[in-house]
């Protein structure tokens, strides 16, 4: 066979991050293809059935924001909702939901299946077409050639993947008798650096063996909150997660086999994640503790598989087997399918720039797993960003960027090049610095428009969109309009100044004793307005002063990164800079010299020296010139 | 055109002429320029060598000592040379001019230092330290800016921001692992508890660092008193010079008059002020004015009163010296045991009375082990710093969201991360990993 079919972008991998890439440049309008090995795991959620949770959640509020697919069949696909952090304030809040696998697979190739400007093929991709040092399309498995101006390759652990289980090795990544080697070859010869990293995924285990009575269990929330800004309501039956403990026992068995662990005999060199170690992890290296939290998390609502989250383990099947059965409530469970460490080359994502273009190889992009991040939402961020900017090359402009300031999606991109991995890279509120002004809650507000800028975002959500946004607007009118004097408020009950100073709704809301109730019994107009912007207006009360702050830290920020830093800028000629700084300045070649401020080791004297340098290039050369 | 760092130099010791001088050269060139200029081109690291220093004609300037540090092991991070010859104004003249000739240009003002600075040698308060070190007149400065170069200020700055980062910890690790059985979720105690402490040692650094910050900038002295009561001749007297005009006319002194001297290892800022009085006279009361601010600010104020009239107490502050005047006219005087009898004219008492100076001085720098600030700049971030641990602690007492106490913890330690220079992000999470099991 050896039809050529013609596309502006192709996406190849069927993961979190492609499905993106492709839905997103196919919104645009760009003539997508979508190549997988398998249409039926297109949407498979290959770990842990759960979407959302801190910094992650935000992540995905953010994909919605710009109209992308993953909150939309969350939705779908969520057996129990649980806002976390609901004890501190609302800028931490973090949806999640535990995701009937079925569900979200089929809501997921509903929606790529029947997308506008894209088609799907099933075949695997052998090899990238390059001409005249540009990326031109790809070679499948099939022997078919697939020609494009831009290649997307989300292919998440296909390099070099490899399977620990005791002394168990699998090759994974490769998918029937022909091992999809010649891509992965083609990325080796790119010279990109590589580096190593492994993961690992508990045993799943028979619902039916569990004794469920004896478990403490962890209801949904009450009321379900949508991820995507365009549902109200959640539709999905909702389900509670059962909750146990390792045992001191537990802890034995695996001690005592501790050196039959893939990871502890040594034959994995891969770095994994910290935050999420293996249970031999946890044993070695807190001994201390005498128990550890598992979460029972059933894999869907007509699936008896269930997900034991908090051991994930490489040890062989036998050890698995028994001290899983030491477990309170697990005495009699069957297992299913057992635990493995996978160990797998990624990219640095250093050699990617804001688009997450190759810098060595223009047209290719990188997203997802490959890039050394790990989950379904850090995936899907980089799916999107990836399939925007493929586009716009495609169509010969420059990267569309987020920055830190704007979004969660800024921060993970800003992270990755500019700093590389060193574990599998994963979310959190705490690598946001302006995470008070970047809440979930607000994400569409501080995205949308952008979205709608960019081409990404359709009708039906950009109507909705700025239906809400002249409601807030409305609202936060009223909110400075509607005041009361002291006095009056007093008669309210208030405690306030009795200052003479005739105050708005707004800086009484402020008031850490004035809630919203009390407002909207002071001003009926502002009671008319609808309950989820009457939300949105009291958490920007709450977060006031910190927001104007971090606006003036933003501004700063931009500031420094309208201080462009030229590509070809000869470090060698920057003096006082160490050997050290130097050498990650070529590598990472920064865009600005806020990306420079950022890059891991940079000190602020070589900062000094570098914005100096940048200063006194126009004058120097004027002085040449006389 | 490739733009590489220019090569600097300059005379490193005092005006000439003097027994030696040396100069400093640093900077890419440092190699080229001693194989044009110097007898010897290979010379052996950090070893003194005998060189003779030739123009560019080829002509003898000089024969002296060399020493070549190559980067990145010298002061600057890049390739130096230290030449030592003899301190004579033509032979520095003419070294320098060859010098510059070969490939340098004269450094500006502290650039040596700041190129330290900048390939990471130092951070900033030690770079501070090192042009108070070279400003020192008194052995208090001295051993300060010592302290402060040997990484004091930095040791400390970078302590208190490692206890933020552990309280950081704690929040953070209750905010982004609130599932985790392992991850604390009470933390309001370890936090307020830290917090507590640090605020006590940032106030108690502010409170000394009045005592730093004058060691370094010099203690600021008054002497107040009515008109006529010597004060202008007292200053003449501790200053050992003719400072100030002397007459027997009251309201002589109008404007401070403000001498710098050293004092028993102490620089100080002595000053004469107007008399003290009503007055209808619009200058003079401007002057009276003045006076009263100067009281105010100074760090200790010496009351002078002529020993024919009386003394009233009232405006006397604790530590503050009281001093009888013009003992010469007076046969027998009843003065209370603290205050000290003196004839400015004569210089009767006056050194007695630089001694109570001097102890007074030793007693405000008692206790004093390391400095803890030593300029406005310290002072400042620290006082913002404060500010934001008062705040973190307010919104721990009201029970808000621990990432409201967060974001205030985070604004105190990027404060003080701006003292030195220091800010990561990326040290919370590590200290998060570190200290919590973690992980589903
Ligand atoms: C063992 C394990 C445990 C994990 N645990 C967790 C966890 O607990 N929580 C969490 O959030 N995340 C976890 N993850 C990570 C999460 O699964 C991934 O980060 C995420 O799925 C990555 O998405 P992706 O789109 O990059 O890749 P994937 O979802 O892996 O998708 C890759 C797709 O590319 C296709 N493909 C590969 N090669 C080719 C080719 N040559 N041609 C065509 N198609 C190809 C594959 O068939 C697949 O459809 C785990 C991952 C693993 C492997
Ligand atoms: N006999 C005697 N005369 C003194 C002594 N000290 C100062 N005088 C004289 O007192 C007069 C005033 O001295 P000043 O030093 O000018 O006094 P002052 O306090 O500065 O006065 P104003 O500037 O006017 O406030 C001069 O004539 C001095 O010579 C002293 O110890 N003995
Ligand atoms: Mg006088």
């Amino acid at each position: 066979m050896s039809t050529a079919l013609d596309f502006d972008v192709i996406v190849v991998g069927g993961g979190h991050a492609g499905c993106e890439a492709a839905s997103a440049a196919a919104r645009m309008g760009a003539r997508t293809a979508l190549i997988t090995h398998k249409i039926e795991t297109i949407g498979e959620m290959s770990c842990n059935p759960a979407i959302g949770g801190l910094g992650k959640g935000h992540l995905v509020r953010e994909i919605d924001a710009l109209d992308g697919l993953m909150a939309r069949v969350a939705d779908q696909a969520g057996i129990q909702f649980r806002m976390l952090n609901r004890s501190k304030g609302p800028a931490v809040w973090g949806p999640r939901a535990q995701i009937d696998r079925k569900l979200y697979r089929e809501a997921m190739q509903k929606e790529i299946l029947n997308h506008d400007n894209l088609d799907v093929i099933a075949d695997g991709v052998e090899d990238v077409l390059v001409k005249n040092g540009i990326v031109a399309g790809v070679i499948g498995e099939s022997g078919s050639t697939y020609k494009s101006d831009a290649v997307v390759i989300t292919t998440g652990t296909f390099l070099k993947g490899i399977i620990h289980r005791g002394a168990e090795r699998i090759p994974a990544g490769r998918v029937g008798e022909k091992p999809a080697i010649g891509l992965a070859e083609r990325l080796y010869a790119l010279d990109l650096p590589i580096g190593r990293l492994k993961t690992g995924t508990p045993a799943r285990l028979n619902g039916n063996t569990i004794d469920w009575d004896r478990l403490e269990m962890q209801p949904a929330d009450d009321v379900p909150i949508p991820f995507s800004f365009a549902n109200s309501q959640i539709h999905v039956p909702q389900i509670a997660c059962g909750i146990t403990y390792t045992n001191p026992e537990a802890h034995a068995i695996i001690a005592e086999n501790i050196n039959q662990s893939a990871v502890y005999s040594g034959a994995i060199a891969g770095r994994g994640p910290r935050y999420c170690p293996s249970i031999e992890d946890k044993i070695h290296r807190f001994a201390d503790k005498t128990r550890h939290q598992i979460f029972l998390e059933p894999e869907g609502l007509e699936d008896d598989t269930v997900y034991p989250n908090g051991i994930s383990t490489s040890l062989p099947r036998d050890v698995q087997d028994a001290f899983v059965r030491k477990i309170e409530g697990l005495e009699n469970v069957e297992i299913l399918e057992y635990g493995y460490a996978i160990e797998y080359d990624y990219v640095d994502p250093r050699a990617l720039d804001f688009g997450l273009q190759v810098k060595v190889l223009p047209g290719l992009f990188l997203a997802g797993q490959i890039n050394g991040t790990t989950g379904y939402e850090e995936a899907g961020a980089q799916g999107l960003v990836a399939g925007l900017n493929a586009v716009r090359f495609t169509r010969g402009e420059d990267n569309a960027t987020f920055d830190r300031g704007e979004a969660y999606i800024g921060v993970l991109i800003d992270d990755l090049i500019t700093r590389g991995v060193t574990e599998p890279y994963r979310m959190f509120t705490s690598r946001a610095e302006y995470r008070l002004s970047l809440r979930s809650d607000n994400a569409d507000q501080r995205l949308t428009p952008r979205g709608i800028e960019l081409g990404l975002v359709g009708p039906g959500r950009a109507e909705m969109f700025h239906v809400k946004h002249s409601e807030l607007e409305t609202g936060r009118t009223l909110m400075q309009t509607a005041t009361l004097t002291p006095n009056e408020a007093q008669k309210r009950g208030w405690k306030v100044n009795q200052d003479g100073q005739r105050r708005s709704a707004w800086d009484y809301l402020a008031y850490p004793t004035i809630s919203m109730t009390d407002i909207e019994s002071a001003f009926p107009e502002i009671a008319a307005l609808s309950g989820s912007i009457k939300a949105q207006l009291e958490i920007e009360a709450m977060y006031a002063g910190y927001i104007e702050r971090q606006k003036e830290d933003v501004a700063a920020l931009r500031r420094e990164e309208a201080l462009k830093l030229p590509a070809d800028l000869d470090y060698a000629a920057v003096g006082g800079l160490t050997n050290e700084v130097r050498a990650k300045l070529e590598q990472i070649q920064p865009a600005t010299l806020g990306q420079a401020g950022r890059i891991e080791g940079m000190t602020p004297g070589a900062l000094t020296a570098l914005l100096a340098f940048v200063r006194r290039r126009p004058d120097r050369k004027r002085v040449a010139n006389d | 055109m490739a733009l590489r760092q220019d090569t600097i130099c300059a005379l490193a010791t005092g005006q000439p002429p003097a027994a030696i001088a040396t100069l400093r050269i640093s900077g890419p060139s440092t190699s080229q320029i001693i194989e044009k200029r110097l007898s010897i081109k290979s010379l052996t690291p950090r070893r003194a060598t005998l060189v003779d220093l030739r123009d560019a004609a080829g002509a003898l300037i000089d024969s002296g000592l060399a020493i070549y540090m190559p980067g990145p092991n010298s002061y600057t991070g890049e390739d130096t040379l230290e030449l030592s010859l003899h301190g004579g104004r033509m032979i520095t003249e003419l070294a320098l001019q060859s010098i510059m000739a070969a490939g340098a240009r004269l450094a500006d003002p502290g650039e040596f230092t700041r190129r330290a600075f900048e390939a990471g040698k130092m951070d900033l308060t030690r770079a501070e330290a090192v042009a108070d070190l070279i400003d020192a007149e008194s052995e208090a400065q001295l051993g300060q800016a010592l302290k402060q170069m040997d990484g004091a200020l930095e040791d400390l700055y970078s302590r208190w921001r490692g206890q933020l980062t552990d309280c950081l910890a704690l929040l953070e690790a209750s905010i982004d692992f609130p599932d985790e059985e392992d991850a604390p979720d009470r933390v309001d105690g370890p936090v307020s508890d830290r917090l507590e402490a640090l605020v006590a040692d940032l106030n108690h650094a502010l409170a000394e660092g009045n005592i730093t910050e004058r060691i370094r900038d010099g203690f600021k002295i008054a002497i107040l008193g009515k008109p006529n009561a010597g004060k202008s001749t007292l200053l003449n007297q501790l200053s050992k010079r003719d400072a100030a005009i002397v007459t027997d006319i009251p309201g002589t002194t109008r404007d401070i008059v403000e001498v710098r001297l050293v004092m028993g290892g102490y620089l100080v800022w002595l000053s004469d002020t107007a008399g003290l009085r009503e007055t209808t006279d619009r200058v003079e009361a401007e002057g009276v004015r003045r006076a009263e601010k100067a009281a105010a600010e100074s760090d200790l104020r010496i009351w002078l009163y002529d020993a024919r009239d009386s003394f009233d107490v009232a405006q006397v502050k604790p530590g503050d010296l009281i001093v009888a005047n013009k003992s010469d006219l007076v046969a027998r005087l009843d003065v209370s045991r603290e205050t000290m009898v003196i004839s400015a004219k004569d210089g009767e008492g006056v050194a007695q009375v630089e001694q109570a100076i001097v102890s007074r001085l030793k007693g405000m720098t008692q206790g004093l082990t390391a400095p803890m600030i030593t300029r406005a700049r310290h002072r400042q971030g620290i006082e913002r710093a404060r500010q934001h641990l008062d705040r973190a602690r307010e919104h721990m007492a009201q029970g808000a969201g621990a990432e409201f106490t967060a974001e205030e913890v985070r604004l105190a330690s990027r404060e003080l991360g701006t003292l030195t220079g220091h800010v990561d992000p990326e040290m919370v999470l590590g200290a998060v990993f570190s200290s919590f099991c973690i992980g589903k």
